[in-house]
């Protein structure tokens, strides 16, 4: 027995020198120079570009598949596999050209054929459900010639340009896109293991001259922010792209930080066919109670972006400041009023899941449900796995509220459409008739400027209503090894992995 | 055979005893203390005050919302104490009657309990205990009848031994040859001759539990932020172990604490049985 008391005292001991032999690590990688390991925050949800909808997928799939079209870090299109496309005046036939030297990393190289099939499999034409709703609105796909392919569509919308970035994939490959994703991206894809991460290797036929440079990127999932700030400093990662403020500052001695506004919009969504919230007195208390203000200067040290709607500042045709609506701090009397006249006035329980691998999210979580606690809402956080958060609350849509970030692409309609009351990505069940028919208004016209004014007006709408209670857009934040340059920012959530090199 | 029931007198308390003794009644006041008042709210955040390093106003520090980090380590502790108590009362408990029926009376049912404990004990204890959850669901409730589920067969191990070691002694012989009931044999006349053993291990098992909690809340599926405990505010702080050491320091060694005073508390029972 006196030895078990040994073993303790040993152990607090132990503890204690573990504390003192810390010593910030110096972000020296292995001697490898060709390969690159990027820390990912949430494991994959489908290696199927057209299946896959979890942007923590789609940031690592950019790497590996190309669309006709893809977008460059200005947020403009570039062309990939088409050299050139053109609109008929109309707005109703896209017809591309296809470029000729691009090849699958198979080493095929890719024909109409395989556009045809690509853009019919995500559109639904072969078997009937579209994989990428946006492209629903093809009617058909023909080949013109060997490099050519027209696609007509029933009706004109000067965004679907944008969802030419679908991924291109070998003819009838659909079935093996899961197991052996085959794509013409700067990188090919070699291994996958669950849990752990992704592998890919250089394509040596890419067919723009000299790109990329890393003969190798893993991608290594990392589930806890702590364990990555333990696998940067100890160097088994090199790129980290999801830093919370605090944590940026402990490393800005070892490491490169990199900082860009993000296109994710970090909400409080609120499930509106909650027995409670579905009354819009208790949403718009919520948003009352919220102090935007103290989350952002807690979470994100100040470099947050409040926002009251589904709109990122940063498309400044289309963004409408709603910030006033609510406020940027706290409305407790108001908030507590709302209750009251809605037959609360001792206050709700408030149930906010939060997927528990983003830091940001969590803390954020724990910061507004102090807030909320001021005006009688007694919120509880429950922290699930990320696999948990995207069956139960994105796909099942079971839970009360939910904190967590939606990621805009270039469309600037992107982020409006899932809050049509039947869209398959409307998971906090928003529904209002005024808005459904003011989308369809905004995808029919093809003026910009009147396009504009309804998506302003869609904003509106949803932030008076209280779709959900929306927080800001919160910067990303990188840190890279020293040694490493070439990271290009995109105004999507992608790692482009193509540009990042060793220095000499 | 026969053994006399020793009860701790005041001059037999040994230097363990005394310093488990102090350790543990200012880990349990400050928890007690804890419950209905602490320094400063638990859960209120103060932005002017974030990492404020150890001081007269925060003795502890203050964490990354600018919380007092003494108030959650009282509280913190306050709720370890309390789900390793109750941990303990529920395998113990649970311990006390399989074993005592199994030491008893043994035969298949015996063998067969025995074969169950075995496959439990077989699983390291927190694993066991993460599947329980996975499988319940996490939360304070499940987590504390998930430990409990895990920490029964060791009790349940030492009172059978106990048990059988005392069921052909020869008072208990004499007293069932008196006709005396089964309950009484295993209630009254076996069981207050094992506490010395008994005391021992549910110490032990209190400690373990503490760690067991500790642990669990540290991985992130016991007690929900922003609750404090001692396992979680643990997990917190890890991010900032180089910038706020405190943090991590005033969680941790309270972990020390409570289980050095209790291991000092249960060598000096030992000692003294």
């Amino acid at each position: 027995m006196k030895k078990r008391l040994y073993v303790y005292l040993f152990m607090a001991l132990l503890s204690l020198a573990a504390l003192g032999g810390c010593t910030g690590g110096t972000g020296e990688s292995s001697g490898d120079k060709s390969s690159v390991v990027v820390g990912i925050q949430q494991d994959i949800d489908s290696l199927d570009p057209h299946k896959a909808t979890a942007a923590g997928t789609k940031e690592i799939l950019f790497n590996i598949f190309e669309g006709l079209v893809k977008t460059d870090e200005n947020g403009n299109l570039m062309k990939a596999v088409a050299s050139d496309y053109t609109i008929s005046e109309d707005g109703l036939v896209y017809t591309f050209t296809l470029r000729g030297n691009v090849k699958f990393h198979s080493g095929n190289e890719v024909t109409a054929e395989d556009v045809k099939y690509s853009l019919e499999r995500a559109s639904g034409l072969l078997d009937g459900t579209a994989l990428i709703s946006t492209l629903k609105t093809i009617q058909s796909v023909d080949i013109v010639d060997e490099h050519t392919v027209q696609v007509t569509v029933d009706s004109a919308n000067t965004e679907l340009i944008y969802s030419f970035t679908t991924a291109i994939i070998p003819a009838g490959s659909g079935e093996d896109a899961e197991g052996t994703p085959i794509g013409t991206g700067p990188f090919s894809f070699v291994s996958y293991k669950p849990q752990e991460g992704i592998v890919l290797a250089k394509n040596a036929q890419y067919w723009q001259e000299g790109l990329p440079y890393l003969e190798e990127v893993t991608f290594k999932i990392v589930n806890s922010p702590d364990t990555a700030l333990l696998d940067l400093k100890g160097g088994s990662i090199d790129i980290y792209p999801y830093l919370t403020d605090s944590q940026a500052n402990e490393l800005k001695d070892s490491f490169q930080i990199l900082a860009a506004p993000s296109n994710v919009v970090q909400a409080l969504f609120l499930n509106n066919a909650d027995e409670t919230l579905k009354d819009v007195r208790v949403r718009q208390a919520i948003c009352y109670a919220m102090d935007k203000a103290e989350a952002n200067e807690f979470v994100t040290g100040g470099n947050s972006v409040p926002i009251s709607s589904a709109m990122l500042p940063a498309m400044k045709d289309y963004y409408v400041d709603l910030n006033d609506t609510y406020g940027d701090t706290a409305n407790i009397e108001k908030a507590k009023e709302l209750l009251t006249e809605a037959g609360y006035p001792d206050g709700i329980e408030l149930e906010i899941t939060v997927p528990s691998n983003y830091e940001v999210h969590m803390q954020t979580a724990e910061v507004i449900a102090e807030q909320l606690k001021k005006a009688g809402i007694n919120a509880a956080i429950n922290p699930v796995e990320w696999n948990t958060w995207l069956e139960d609350c994105y796909n099942g849509r079971k839970y009360q509220s939910t904190i967590c970030g939606i990621t805009c692409d270039m469309t600037p309609g992107y982020l409006l459409n899932r809050f049509q009351t039947d869209s398959s990505k409307n998971f906090v069940n928003f529904a209002n008739d005024e808005y459904d028919a003011t989308y369809l208004k905004a995808q029919a016209s093809l003026d910009l400027g009147e396009k504009a004014e309804h998506y302003k007006q869609l904003q509106q709408i949803l932030c008076e209503d209280a779709g959900s209670a929306f927080i800001q857009v919160p910067p990303i934040t990188i840190a890279m090894n020293k040694k490493l340059t070439g990271y290009k920012f995109y105004p999507i959530y992608v790692q482009d992995m193509s540009t990042v090199r060793w220095a000499e | 055979m026969m053994r006399k029931v020793k009860l701790p007198k005041i001059q037999k308390w040994n230097k363990y005893f005394t310093a488990g003794l102090i350790m543990t009644v200012i880990a349990l006041l400050l928890a007690v203390v804890g419950l209905f008042w602490t320094p400063y709210g638990t859960t209120d955040m103060s932005a002017a005050e974030r990492f404020h390093a150890p001081s007269l106003m925060h003795p502890f520090g203050t964490d990354n919302f600018g919380r007092d980090i003494l108030s959650r380590v009282m509280k913190g502790m306050g709720t370890t104490i309390f789900i390793s108590t109750l941990v303990v009362a529920g395998s113990g408990g649970a311990g006390i009657l399989i074993g005592a029926l199994t030491g008893y009376f043994g035969g298949i049912l015996d063998e067969a309990i025995m074969r169950v404990t075995d496959a439990i004990n077989g699983f390291p204890s927190i694993l066991l205990a993460l599947v329980v959850i996975s499988v319940m669901g996490g939360g304070r409730q499940n987590l504390i009848i998930s430990l409990a589920i895990v920490f029964t067969p060791s009790f349940v191990r030492i009172v059978r031994s106990e048990f059988i070691r005392l069921r052909d002694a020869d008072y208990i012989m004499r007293a069932r040859l008196m006709g005396v009931g089964r309950a009484r044999i295993l209630f009254i006349h076996i069981l207050p001759n094992i506490f010395s053993t008994f005391w021992v291990s549910v110490m032990i098992g209190f400690n373990n539990a503490i760690l067991a909690e500790s642990g669990m809340s540290y991985l992130g599926v016991g007690v929900k932020p922003p609750d404090a405990s001692l396992g979680n505010m643990l997990s917190d702080a890890q991010g900032y172990l180089m910038t706020a050491p405190w943090y991590a320091l005033a969680p941790g060694l309270a972990i020390v604490w409570v289980v050095l005073g209790f291991s000092l508390l249960s060598e000096g029972i030992r000692r003294n049985g």
